[in-house]
């Protein structure tokens, strides 16, 4: 019943087209990608942004459909907790002058072969 | 968005308003529930979702945050899926928010969409009456229950789709059926007319339900006791509407209304195991309690066989009810009072092999057994009894002959005249005729005062004992249609108050 899951490579393409609309969602609503896929022992953000006195962390979540849950419902709480860490981790290492942190969350729903549907949810934490 | 509408949770018998607030922020997808719901209100996020799934409606892909105040009441049960499915639909956006101004709805959800009945729905509808309520939506099988309060327009839905159908203004909700006159209460399947023999027991359970006296039938075992005590509803006059409320109200607040006859129009008859704990009996359960067996016997009757097998904690806590026809119950939740105003009817063998005092068969007991026996019945639970019969076993002739006795509607036509001459010089029961009232309600004539007086003498009749042999001759002369207690009721009414058990010790000589 279930269809073929789509190879590894085909999946990381999907996130990685997914995160490059992220990045372009935040960037039109007046944020600048400060870092894109920060890595780190704790695992990787996938977008860190910058406004005025603000610092956005990102999740960038991309699903095909709603089969296993929307994308935004996959950001699960050890998902979330390990995206403060990271925060933790980036604010420790870069030398960043003291400002507001904000955690977003974007969601892409792409079904396959239609237009993507972006869904920006800030601050989530 | 926000969205508001109101439903009720259930505290005893009584439902208390509570809101229902269902917003719908920015955040990542969860449902929180506040407002002291147990597992099962909680659950209601598990219910609603799949009900939204199977049922066509958008999952809102959103932080949903549902409140239920009073937030420091506790709520509990799955009546709050429907009023929170409402919000939902409508914080939304998926029906108008304005569809919920005055609305009040409880109901499960099933994970197909469907609805299903719930408990207390008679109190919800008291309930939203009170508040003003524009619409009050029940599931179907609520319908007709919630139709019977006046004054507050109800609908019934089988499904969430036909509730969101009717919000959006597309569909119809169920109207109730007319409220047709009350249905006359069920002939009785058990008739007086098919026990044989026992001319005593019968004349008890008479007075008894004329009354309204307790009643102990002592006998070995086989002798009739329980048939005997299954024929007193049969006696006892119809419900008026009223006391049907309530009694519906109590079966209601149990889960016991059957959805086919929403009201209950026939007299309750509950026969409690021994075994029953005493919150089963008088009410309980946490965190808010039952109504117990007491309660659910309300306007009926509590039949209680093998007395001597009850503990005595159950026996002692019977002490309330009878004496106020009503409970209460205290929990860590809740403090509830549930009405129990029943006739009870007790039966016990008289000794421990149950042969003592019978004609044919040999009693096996020593007097040790027959005295913790006799100790084993709770002396105040006697003392709150007027009547104490012997049944004894039935003659071979009489089994087989053809069934003789006064059917059941010819004792009812004397016991309703009876109770209808109560009524009209006191309001209360015999029964329950305080003391100060009982010489002006008996004016007993001459030689029944000598009578008493005597008795008070050499049978060392108690003052209490002296006051319930007075009550029952006061309906012995109600039931002959007569004004003053006589000589013969008296006599008569001594009669019934003699307790056959054990020699020495029994409470039962007054």
């Amino acid at each position: 019943m279930a269809a073929t899951r789509p190879s590894t490579d085909r999946r990381l393409q999907l996130g990685r087209a997914g995160e490059a609309l992220a990045a372009a969602r935040l960037e039109a609503t007046g944020l600048r990608v400060v870092a894109r896929n920060w890595r780190c022992r704790e695992g990787e953000v996938d977008l860190v942004a910058a406004g005025p006195g603000v610092l956005v962390f990102c999740e960038v979540k991309t699903r095909r459909g709603n089969g296993y849950g929307s994308p935004a419902a996959a950001v699960t709480p050890a998902k979330q907790a390990r995206l403060r860490r990271l925060a933790a981790a980036y604010l420790a290492a870069s030398a960043t002058p003291p400002c507001r942190v904000r955690f977003d969350v974007v969601a892409v729903r792409w079904p396959r072969g239609a237009a993507p549907a972006v869904d920006h949810l800030e601050g989530v934490l | 968005m926000l969205a508001r509408l109101a439903t009720t949770a259930l505290v005893g018998l009584a439902a208390h308003p509570v809101g229902v607030e269902v917003d719908i922020g920015r955040g990542l997808p969860a449902v929180t529930v506040v407002g002291l719901g147990d597992t099962a209100v909680l659950q209601a996020r598990d219910r609603i979702r799949a009900a939204f799934g199977n049922a066509g409606f958008d999952w809102p892909d959103r932080r949903v945050t549902v409140s239920l105040p009073p937030s420091d009441l506790p709520k509990h049960g799955p009546g709050f899926d429907l009023p929170i499915a409402i919000g939902l639909l409508a914080a939304g956006g998926t029906v108008p928010v304005a569809a919920l101004d005055g609305l009040w709805a409880v109901g499960e959800l099933g994970l197909g969409g469907d609805l299903r009945g719930v408990r207390g729905v008679l109190a919800t509808a008291l309930a939203a009456r009170r508040a003003g309520a524009r619409l009050l939506l029940v599931p179907c099988d609520n319908l007709a229950e919630a139709a019977l309060v006046p004054g507050v327009p109800v609908a019934g839905a089988h499904t969430l789709g036909q509730v969101g159908g009717w919000l959006r203004g597309g569909g119809t909700l169920d109207a109730p059926g007319r409220p047709g006159p009350v249905p006359p209460a069920p002939v009785a399947a058990e008739d007086l007319a098919d026990v044989r023999g026992q001319p005593l027991a019968r004349r008890a359970l008479e007075v008894a339900a004329a009354g309204g006296h307790n009643l102990l039938l002592v006998g070995p075992p086989g002798a009739g006791k329980t048939m005997l005590a299954r024929r007193l509803p049969g006696l006892l006059p119809e419900l008026e509407r009223d006391q049907a409320l309530e009694v519906t109200q109590v079966l209601s607040a149990a889960g016991l209304l059957r959805p086919d006859a929403p009201l209950a129009t026939a007299r309750p008859f509950r026969a409690p195991h021994h075994a029953t704990s005493v919150p089963g009996l008088i009410g309980g359960g946490s965190p808010v309690p039952r109504p117990g067996e007491v309660s659910l016997a309300h306007h009926g009757v509590l039949f209680m066989d093998e007395l001597a097998e009850f503990p005595r904690a159950a026996c002692e806590a019977l002490r309330q009810p009878l004496e106020h026809g009503e409970v209460t119950v205290v929990r860590a939740a809740a403090s509830v009072r549930f009405p129990a105003r029943f006739a009870l009817v007790a039966a016990t063998n008289p000794c421990p092999c149950g042969w003592l005092g019978d004609g044919v068969r040999a009693c096996r007991c020593g007097p040790d057994d027959l005295r913790r026996y006799a100790r084993r019945l709770s002396g105040p639970l006697l003392d709150r009894i007027d009547l104490y019969v012997q049944v004894g076993r039935v003659a071979a002739e009489e089994l087989a002959g053809p069934a003789g006795g006064e059917p059941s509607a010819t004792v009812r036509a004397r016991v309703l005249a009876a109770r209808y001459r109560q009524r009209e010089r006191h309001g209360v029961e015999n029964a329950h005729l305080p003391v100060a009232a009982l010489g002006a309600a008996c004016r007993p004539t001459p030689a029944a005062r000598r009578t008493l007086a005597a008795a008070v003498d050499r049978l060392g009749l108690t003052a209490r004992g002296f006051h319930r042999a007075l009550r029952v001759a006061r309906t012995l002369a109600d039931l002959a249609g007569e004004e003053r207690v006589a000589d013969h009721h008296v006599h008569e009414a001594l009669g019934l108050r003699h307790l056959p058990l054990a020699p020495s010790g029994a409470p039962g000589a007054a």
